[in-house]
């Protein structure tokens, strides 16, 4: 133990130099401007823009797709690709200077595309899925501002400019959570979005006024090549905090509660902010800040652990859940468990991660948006035990829906295995006991997945009809909608190859990022683990498939301790409710009570007694003469007297 | 016989305390020979045009820094500033007096003689033009205040004071209304005022006593003989320390210090409201130049002993003010008592032995003047069929109203609660940091403290005017003539302007913050 608690501090990761954006890359910030704009547009025009408002926000997101993939181009042909363009001075008190700055690299380059990418496909199934829905205008500028945040989080070149981003996409977030802010269940699960992301968000915001305070700058640059000075516990607590936003914001162990929650809002929502994008922000804020967390080994074992138990946590949740979308969303903290178990094993492991989150971004967009056509078909319901057959019904969304299930469960060739297992292996490669510890606890979650992913396909798509009584013939969902979700299916089939053959040699162009350090030897064979992997992923499936080919029973059944406990969410819920809400509630009420009793009273006593010495003082004032010459003569003989025994000395 | 060597006399240096008296006895020359009709309005330009041409010898004189009549005046700095800020506060209080179109025939009774609550007296009370012998008197106290913070020896500044002293008793009993409680004001003033200037003679004789003896100096009550005696002389210091002690009781008199402060409620209620803003401004100016001066010319040396007496008078005063105030019910009680408690907080800028300090104090004399100028300003403006409603009962529900008059009132006793963007603000800072700099830290934290049982009573006095309903009995607010209008704008334009933009008057009072000895 003693050696992974050592505050080891790695060789500095070179040094991080970015080069000016010039020609096009220097408009790199309309990326940024485009969708804010259409926002603002959307937002300001109010009833006015109601009948073409849902285009202008389509056209702004592929105007920024298209520009996306411009300067994409661009940037491969560059030596150096890693180039800045500072806009201006954002913050200059003194010492402390912000800039308004832009950073575009193959990291930020990648988040574009995926960004604007699935964002593009999402914004255009939300045309048809929000067509009867009066707020539509106001959803689309909603999700316009939600795409420039998050291009503002990847595209910044500095802390605070990912700090800008990262409270605008909870903004955003919060917005499109309780959209339908009439329902008590959206509104809350609103408020506890953002509540929870509070908590992150401080961890952050405290991190970067940590730079601020030891390194004096929070330009990525300047902080990356400054950290390897400083003090093994500063980095290790600026790291620390640094994860705390990032687990906030990627519901990520301990503050995974809200993610679930949030899917209250619409189902285009949940599938661009709650899947694809936002909630992979605390990757790429891991990602990036690689040259802190790799100067120390300690912080690398708190996030792969965080990753790790996040991602036995979601499975386990995830295989006792019924909703239809709260199964995905658990599957979605698992996955992005995944993800942080790569950033926090370094080295080469971090392209797997971003590899990772990309295919996830299509196949998991794709299952939500799926769900979101089932649930059009279904009247709008979720419950997976009131589904079946649908295969019959709507030949699309069973067809792409199975990509992305295949996809994820990590089954060859769809894109999931060649993102995941690869996760599985890295895992597998750390030292001694270690290794097993996490590359087991991956290799679990994969089988656990293969079982609660393929229980919910086989209890949606196949087995008996178990449908409410008012559904006569569920409808396949119209073109708009099953288009994007085609081209999503084709993503999940295919991307993972793709990217993981091209995008750790493209990442590795980021400065301060893909170090590639040699591995240790992975304590079971290459093969093996590919094997193992994909034999566990079998089980699971087939175990699924076997117990829910003949669909399930309509209502909660009777269930054992685990099943329970992950019904109820492992008791996160009741444990934030005991241990913070509880205290929470206690403490505002004994605080109310010491103000009104206690400082309150202090207060009026204090009034009281100076109201009640005014009103005796004042019989003093008789208004006779000769009382007033007493007291001025009892006053003078006072002073004479005071002064008499100062010059006595009987004062001194 | 020694031939007799008069001593010389700088008259331009002495300028401004001559046209005020010239001008005060050439009021008495126009009561008598001047037609009634056209009285009031030529005493009033006359007078006004003493103290603008007054002003402007000061002006003239500002580089003055000298001692002229064998030493009995000093034209210096702080004079010189203090003088400016009497003669700008009294032109104010002028205008304030010479007002007419609020009250038919102005704020003074036509005849003193007429006996009070007679038949006579009510009809003169209906319109009778006022007695215009209010200018020469008030002529007569601007200009022995001038003298009394230019006084360079305990006997000029004795004169001084009957000088100022005697016409504001007179003034006092000219109101138009209430007249008993007028003369009785007046009265009581006139017996607690001598009383005090007893104390204040009887201490310039031990003082006296206590220079003899000093070697190669002759006896005398001149500062600069003072000063010197101060730890040299031969003679028993309980003479001085008696000495000190009951010349400060006459001078804390007058500045309205507890337990000295007991006429002064009693004072401003009963007189004409233009007089009490003239005693509340301007007399407190002369008062605390005076102690500045005693304190820091005369008694310099004995600073360590008169310090915590002081100091505690000090604490006393503001706690007295700020207690007592809670509980009027009466406006003009109620700026009487935080007239009160201000002294406290100047004494705490007295006692500050530095040049910020002398230059804090003076410059909160002059803020405080102005402000108290304009508050005293609306007061007379808040009436009905009786004359001015200054039951605080009667102010609920003023701000529907009179929004505007209620407005200014409101920005006023936030500057007395030292709000900051006020004058309030600017001029406590001014005497508390210099008071903290010299490490009297207990002065500052009983002044802080008091500043907020104080704001009690002013901001009681802002809800009831804002949040209550007017009633039946709520008085209506009278149009201003064009001299309370003027007077009230340039109040508080001031109470404004030097809590925005301080700096200029602060560095005059700094640059002019060094007494000549």
């Amino acid at each position: 133990m003693e050696e992974i608690l050592t505050y080891a501090q790695a060789e500095p990761a070179g040094t991080v130099a970015y080069a000016p954006a010039g020609g096009l890359l220097g408009s790199v910030w309309l990326l940024v401007a485009i969708p804010l704009v259409s926002a603002a547009i959307l937002l300001l025009l109010g009833r006015r823009a109601d009948r073409w408002g849902h285009w202008l926000g389509v056209a702004a997101v592929g105007a920024a797709f298209v520009l996306g993939l411009t300067y994409f181009f661009q940037l491969r042909g560059l030596e150096n690709k890693s180039v800045e363009r500072s806009l201006w001075q954002f913050i200059a008190v003194g010492d402390f200077k912000v800039d308004f700055g832009m950073l575009f690299d193959p990291l930020a380059a990648v988040f574009v595309l995926l960004i604007t990418g699935v964002g593009f496909l999402i914004h255009l199934y939300a045309v048809e899925y929000m067509a009867h829905d009066e707020g539509r205008r106001r959803f689309f500028a909603y999700f316009n501002l939600f795409v420039a945040a998050m291009l503002l989080l990847v595209l910044g070149n500095n802390y605070v400019m990912l700090y800008f981003g990262w409270e605008g996409v909870g903004l955003a977030s919060y917005l499109l959570i309780s959209f339908w802010y009439e329902r008590p269940s959206a509104a809350t699960a609103g408020k506890k979005a953002f509540l929870m992301n509070r908590v992150g968000d401080a961890g952050l915001a405290i991190g970067i006024f940590i730079m601020f305070a030891t390194l004096g700058t929070t330009q990525y640059d300047e902080v990356f090549n400054g950290v390897g000075a400083l003090a093994g516990g500063t980095v290790l607590a600026l790291g620390l905090l640094l994860l705390l936003g990032a687990t906030g914001k990627s519901g990520q162990f301990p503050l995974q509660a809200w993610l679930p929650d949030a899917m209250e809002g619409p189902t285009p929502v949940s599938a661009l902010i709650h899947a694809a994008t936002m909630v992979t922000a605390g990757v790429y804020l891991i990602a990036r800040s690689n040259p802190i967390f790799s100067a120390n080994s300690t912080l690398q074992l708190v996030v792969v652990s965080v990753g790790a138990l996040t991602l036995l946590i979601g499975c386990v949740i995830g295989a006792a859940k019924d909703d239809i979308k709260r199964v995905l969303a658990w599957s979605t903290v698992s996955q992005i468990g995944y993800m942080f178990l790569g950033v926090g094993l370094g080295g080469a492991a971090y392209a797997l991660a971003i590899v990772h989150l990309l295919a996830h971004g299509f196949f998991k967009a794709n299952m939500f948006l799926g769900a979101g056509s089932v649930m059009h078909g279904m009247h709008d319901q979720v419950d997976i035990r009131r589904f079946g057959n649908l295969s019959k019904y709507m030949k699309v969304t069973w067809l792409t829906f199975m990509m992305g299930w295949l996809a994820i469960i990590g089954m060859f060739p769809f894109s999931g295995f060649f993102s995941k297992e690869p996760i599985i292996v890295a895992a597998f490669e750390r030292e001694g006991w270690t290794a097993w510890l996490f590359g087991g606890a991956a290799l679990l979650g994969a089988g656990l997945t293969a079982f609660y992913m393929t229980r919910l396909f086989v209890l949606t798509f196949h087995g008996p009809a178990r449908w409410t009584e008012d559904i006569e013939h569920p409808h396949e969902s119209p073109k708009l909608m099953t288009i994007p979700l085609i081209l999503l299916a084709i993503g999940s089939v295919a991307a993972g190859f793709l990217l993981s053959t091209s995008v750790p040699d493209w990442l590795e162009a980021t400065a301060g990022l893909g170090v590639q350090e040699k591995g240790h030897e992975a304590v079971l064979a290459h093969w093996l683990i590919t094997t193992l992997s994909l034999l566990v992923t079998v089980l699971g499936a087939g175990l699924a498939w076997a117990l829910f080919r003949n669909g399930t029973a309509t209502a909660p059944q009777q269930a054992g301790v685990l099943v329970t406990a992950a019904r109820r969410n492992l008791y996160v819920d009741a444990f934030n409710e005991a241990v913070f809400e509880k205290p929470g509630i206690f403490l505002t009420r004994a605080l109310v009570f010491l103000d009104n009793r206690g400082v309150d009273g202090l207060v009026n006593g204090l009034a009281a007694a100076v109201g009640g010495g005014s009103g005796r003082l004042r019989r003093l004032q008789t208004g006779f003469v000769r009382s007033y010459a007493t007291s001025i003569l009892t006053g003078a003989l006072l002073v004479v007297a005071a002064f008499l025994a100062v010059q006595a000395g009987w004062l001194a | 016989m020694t031939e007799l060597k008069l001593p010389s006399i700088d008259y331009a240096a002495l300028s401004p305390i001559l046209i005020m008296l010239g001008a005060a006895l050439v009021g008495v020359l126009i009561e008598a020979f001047v037609p009634r009709r056209h009285r009031h309005l030529v005493q009033l330009l006359f007078a006004l045009a003493a103290v603008l041409g007054a002003l402007t010898m000061v002006v003239l004189n500002s580089d003055d820094r000298l001692l002229t009549a064998a030493g009995a005046i000093a034209i210096d700095g702080p004079t010189l500033f203090l003088q400016g800020a009497i003669l700008i506060l009294a032109a104010m209080a002028l205008l304030l007096i010479g007002e007419r179109s609020v009250e038919r025939g102005g704020y003074f009774v036509a005849q003193a003689a007429v006996t009070a609550e007679s038949v006579d007296d009510r009809r003169q009370a209906e319109g009778a033009n006022g007695a215009t012998e209010v200018y020469p008197l008030t002529t007569f106290a601007i200009g022995g205040m001038l003298i009394f913070v230019a006084a360079n020896d305990l006997l000029t500044m004795f004169i001084a004071l009957e000088v100022f002293s005697l016409p504001l008793y007179l003034l006092c009993a000219l109101a138009r209304r209430r007249r008993l409680l007028s003369q009785e004001a007046a009265m009581k003033y006139f017996l607690l005022g001598a009383y005090s200037s007893a104390f204040f003679l009887f201490g310039v004789a031990l003082v006296y006593g206590f220079t003899a003896g000093v070697p190669g100096r002759s006896a005398g009550v001149d500062f600069a003989t003072i000063h010197a005696a101060v730890g040299t002389s031969p003679a028993s210091s309980v003479l001085l320390f008696a000495g000190i002690a009951l010349l400060s009781i006459g001078l804390l008199f007058k500045a309205a210090a507890a337990p000295f402060h007991v006429w002064t409620p009693d004072v401003y209620q009963g007189a004409p409201t233009p007089v009490t803003g003239f005693m509340a401004a301007c007399t407190k100016v002369a008062a605390f130049g005076a102690l500045l001066r005693v304190f820091h010319v005369a008694f310099a040396g004995a600073a360590w002993d008169f310090t915590p007496v002081l100091g505690a008078v000090a604490v006393l005063t503001m706690l007295v003010g700020a207690v007592l105030a809670v509980t009027q019910t009466d406006i003009k009680r109620l700026l009487a008592y935080s007239s009160i408690a201000n002294a406290g907080y100047l004494l705490v800028g007295v006692l500050a032995p530095s040049k910020d300090g002398l230059s804090g104090t003076m410059f909160y004399l002059a803020a405080y003047g102005f402000s108290v100028l304009a508050a005293f300003a609306v007061v007379t403006l808040v009436r009905d069929a009786d004359g001015e409603a200054t039951h605080l009962s009667r102010w609920a529900g003023l701000g529907r109203r009179s929004p505007f008059f209620a407005a200014v009132f409101t920005f006023i006793l936030l500057a007395f609660a030292g709000i900051p963007l006020t004058s309030g603000f600017t001029s406590k800072f001014a005497v508390f940091a210099p008071a903290l700099d010299a490490g009297q830290a207990w002065l500052v934290i009983a002044g802080v403290l008091t500043s907020m049982v104080l704001a009690f009573p002013y901001l009681r006095v802002v809800v009831m005017m804002w949040l209550s309903e007017p009633g039946e009995s709520t008085p209506t607010v009278a149009v201003p003539g064009g001299l309370t209008a003027a007077a009230l704008m340039i109040g508080v334009a001031a109470t404004l302007i030097l809590g925005v933009a301080p700096a200029p008057l602060l560095d005059l009072a700094s640059g002019a913050a060094e007494f000549v000895r």
